[in-house]
């Protein structure tokens, strides 16, 4: 497996995914400056009535929403090879555990059907998985180290807007773009050829997109804690394999975390945000635990997306401070 | 001239170990994460034998040597010819003019010049999983076999090396297909770990016997262990690696040179 490095593909797996090296958020229009938030300008001074109230932030993010989106729709062959790679690895991984779970059936060991799933149930994992890796962009592109090193990054900073909420709201964009492509595709390749399990409640539906909506939240996190160490090292790239190889192999992309011991299983799901990436939104589509489980999971992604929030603008703030730009 | 190609890439080779041991621990960062990335691809084979107790119809120790040798067929192919995917960036940017225009192959100088000393930790791992496999499959051990577990890895480095140059060779037409590429390469590696009767019929035809896969790890191993091929084989097929092996190396030659003289007769 290669960390790589669609990694993958995932793959694998840690497989190298297609890097993008395009021009950074061009397509942004320059937000609409909001007086409210400028410390010392003309929120201080009383509102008369015919003055219209200034905008806020808002607008500025969906703009980067929408540019994450229409930036990604244009790298149309790079989407098609990630596509054809999470096929592969698709059909390569669906085999290996349908037939883990027919070894478990035929000789009857203790853990029954491979670890509580049923045959259908892994190869929807699978296939979602490879879905999804496209849509939280597990290993990331590299592309906001590349830009802390060259200095680029100072457009960002000196933008009247958040840099770790506008990191955010592109990554949405890229995933929903990547949601119609890189989900669809896999997906479909797999209903094609295997038996997959569909989900019997109504409910589980609306939970999945929630799920992996938390899931892109908690993976870009991870990216920009990961990506932000070239504030220090100037390098991510050791943090970034880091991150490629423990988002892979402690994920669920390789194998579901469940086929581990327990104790490994549980800690890893309560105490790292790798499995609220891939794993549990999975667990929440094959329909492992009743309707209380499902929302537990939801829980623990959201409790996830917290925490690594307020890190990444912990270490933002840390970073800025930190910063010097060479060459003016 | 054989040996003054050798002694060149010796020595180049040693002299670009210097250079990255230079930023000592960038380098050895490197080699421990290519280290876990083997480990985490054995993991993932034990990994599957906490559920069950076969796959495919072989238990442990045999998939267990399967993805051994396949491994160490993969790491040392990866060692020698594993940077050549970037073949297509080479090809965009026009950087490959200037290894054309010297005296010595192109392949070579790549193969050179991208060696990769960190690479050297993934092929410390496989051979430790190798003699891991070995101490726990059941081989009663005879000189034939003796000399099948010394050609295996070889050939299957070949076969792999195979792979990686044939894919690069590709970028010569079409310099974005390095990302389909990995399909193959990475997606080998990955098939190789197990045995071939887990997949299904057209997935193995294509991969097993189309690319060759198959004479990697699992008919070797088939034969150290002495047992029937339930796909129908012959037990003489393990020994047919090497010849696999040099077959796909003939054609991705072959493909190598057609791409070279594509590139040439563009013009740049």
């Amino acid at each position: 497996m290669n960390p790589a490095g669609a990694t993958t593909g995932d793959p694998g797996a840690r497989r190298p995914a297609a890097t993008d090296r395009g021009p950074t958020a061009a397509g942004v229009p320059a937000p609409r400056r909001s007086r409210a938030d400028s410390p010392g300008h003309a929120g201080d001074l009383p509102r008369s009535p015919d003055r219209p109230r200034p905008p806020g932030p808002f607008p500025a993010y969906l703009a980067f929403i929408r540019a994450g989106f229409l930036r990604h729709l244009a790298y149309r062959q790079a989407t098609v090879a990630a596509t054809f790679t999470n096929s592969v690895f698709g059909f390569l991984r669906c085999y290996v555990l349908l037939a883990a779970a027919s070894g478990a059936l035929g000789s009857g060991t203790g853990r029954g059907a491979a670890a509580g799933y049923s045959p259908q149930q892994l190869a929807t994992f699978v296939w979602a998985s490879q879905g999804m890796l496209g849509v939280v962009l597990l290993w990331g592109s590299g592309e906001l180290a590349g830009r802390i090193r060259s200095g680029e990054v100072a457009a960002d900073l000196l933008r009247p807007v958040d840099p770790v909420w506008q990191y955010l709201a592109t990554d949405l964009g890229r995933a929903g773009h990547a949601a119609l492509t890189r989900f669809v595709v896999p997906m479909t390749v797999g209903a094609l050829a295997f038996d997959l399990y569909a989900p019997r409640r109504p409910g589980t539906y609306p939970m999945f997109v929630l799920a992996v909506l938390l899931a892109t939240l908690v993976c870009a996190g991870c990216r920009f804690l990961v990506e932000a160490c070239a504030y220090w090292l100037l390098d991510a790239r050791g943090p970034r394999v880091a991150w490629g190889l423990i988002a892979t192999g402690l994920g669920g992309l390789v194998f579901p975390l469940w086929f581990l011991p327990d104790w490994l299983s549980v800690g890893l799901v309560v105490a790292t945000p790798m499995p609220s990436i891939i794993e549990l939104p999975l667990d929440v589509l094959a329909e492992r635990w009743s309707v209380a489980g499902q929302c537990g999971a939801l829980a623990v992604q959201a409790v996830w997306v917290v925490l690594l929030l307020a890190a990444c603008r912990l270490v933002q703030r840390r970073a800025e401070r930190h910063l010097v730009v060479q060459g003016g | 001239m054989a040996d003054g190609a050798l002694q060149a890439y010796l020595r180049i080779a040693a002299a670009q170990a210097r250079g990255q041991a230079q930023y000592r621990l960038s380098f050895l960062l490197d080699v421990v994460f290519s280290v876990l990335t083997g480990v985490l691809d054995t993991v993932t084979v034990v990994v599957m034998f906490r559920v069950t107790r076969t796959l495919g119809g072989f238990d442990f120790p045999a998939t267990f040597l399967m993805a051994a040798l396949a491994g160490l067929g993969f790491s040392l192919a990866d060692l020698s010819m594993g940077n050549i995917e970037q073949l297509g960036q080479h090809v965009r940017r026009g950087t490959l003019d200037v290894l054309l225009i010297r005296p010595l192959s192109a392949l070579f100088q790549l193969a050179v010049l991208e060696f990769a000393p960190r690479r050297i930790g993934r092929a410390g791992q496989s051979l430790v999983v190798l003699a891991l496999a070995l101490y726990l499959a059941p081989v009663r051990w005879t000189a034939p076999r003796l000399a099948l577990l010394l050609v295996t890895p070889l050939a299957g480095a070949l076969l792999f090396a195979a792979m990686f140059v044939a894919t690069a060779a590709a970028s010569f037409w079409w310099t974005e297909v390095s990302e389909f590429a990995s399909s193959f390469t990475y997606g080998g590696r990955d098939f190789t770990a197990y045995p071939v009767t887990v997949y299904g019929p057209w997935f193995r035809r294509l991969f097993a016997f189309g690319l060759g896969f198959a004479f990697v790890g699992y008919y070797p191993a088939l034969a150290l262990l002495g047992r029937a091929d339930p796909l129908g084989l012959p037990a003489s097929a393990g020994w047919a690696s090497p010849l696999v092996g040099l077959v796909a190396a003939a054609l991705a030659g072959g493909l190598w040179r057609l791409g070279v003289r594509h590139y040439r007769s563009t013009g740049s």
